[in-house]
């Protein structure tokens, strides 16, 4: 194999960071729901790099569960951006403001 | 050191990545993060682990962005080309961003994991099987309980329950 650990290791620092960085200035919902997945799969890389260089199967074997939860949870996210859309006709977080149902 | 290929990935996933967060269009925004995660899963074919690239092509390609691009569609379309940003909060952003990576890579680098290479045989995808089958059952139904509850709480959540009321009464 040619390439080294830190390669896969260095991406996934990257993601990480684009990632929070996409969280920490976008007010729009959907646009942080991408950054959320941009630092899932930067975790789901790192999983995976571990489990190849260790070696064992674990890496992999979790990295499934991973992707799983992180399918469920967009859905989630969609649909509570849905409703929050037909609430306030927005998809500025700051336009979110009451909780009220 | 990493050959052609990986750095061919690595500019896909990294430049799609920046241009999902930064293109004024949601639509080629979504589109842009189907290749941030496309490039994950050639990553992951690098590792020698098609099975786990199979499964990111599956459900994060196959279902994900694409429930992504139709809920945008969803959306009124002066909302979708808006950006609603400030400028202090986004140089905030950019140096957050830049020190992160600064920082974690200072720590990776002074690490040992520099010289960590491998020239073990993959590990093969029947082991991942056994795996699921042996150590971690109830992890695995666990999870098929959590998918099928997201689900229906999702449906539940984006039901219009006016809708039905219009029709009752017409």
């Amino acid at each position: 194999m040619t390439n080294t650990m830190l390669d896969f290791v260095i991406v996934s620092i990257a993601l990480l960071a684009i990632g929070i960085y996409g969280i920490s200035v976008k007010r729009n919902a959907i646009r942080m729901l991408f950054a959320v997945e941009m630092i899932v799969n930067a975790a789901n890389l790192n999983l995976v790099a571990f489990g190849r260089f260790l070696p064992n199967s674990q890496g992999q074997t979790f990295a499934l569960f991973s992707i799983a939860i992180a399918a469920a949870e967009v859905a989630v996210g969609l649909a509570l951006i849905i409703v929050a859309y037909r609430m306030y006709k927005n998809v500025d977080i700051a336009e979110f403001r009451s909780l009220k149902g | 050191m990493a050959d052609a290929v990986f750095l061919g990935l690595a500019v896909i996933t990294i430049g799609s990545a920046i241009a999902a967060l930064e293109v004024r269009s949601l639509i080629y925004g979504s589109i842009a993060l189907m290749g941030t995660l496309g490039g994950i899963a050639g990553f992951f074919l690098l590792l020698d682990s098609p099975f786990v690239a199979m499964f990111q092509i599956a459900v994060y390609i196959g279902s994900i962005a694409v429930l992504i691009l139709f809920t945008v569609m969803l959306v009124r379309r002066q909302l979708i080309f808006i950006k609603i940003e400030d400028k202090r909060r986004r140089y905030a952003g950019i140096g957050l961003m830049l020190s992160l990576m600064m920082g974690l890579g200072a720590i990776i680098l002074s690490s040992g994991i520099k010289t960590v290479t491998t020239d073990e045989p993959p590990v093969d995808f029947r082991a991942i099987g056994a795996d699921f089958l042996t150590y971690y059952w109830p992890a695995l139904i666990l999870m098929g309980f959590i998918l099928a509850a997201s689900v229906i709480g999702a449906l539940t959540l984006a039901r219009r329950e006016d809708l039905t009321n219009d029709q009752h009464n017409a």
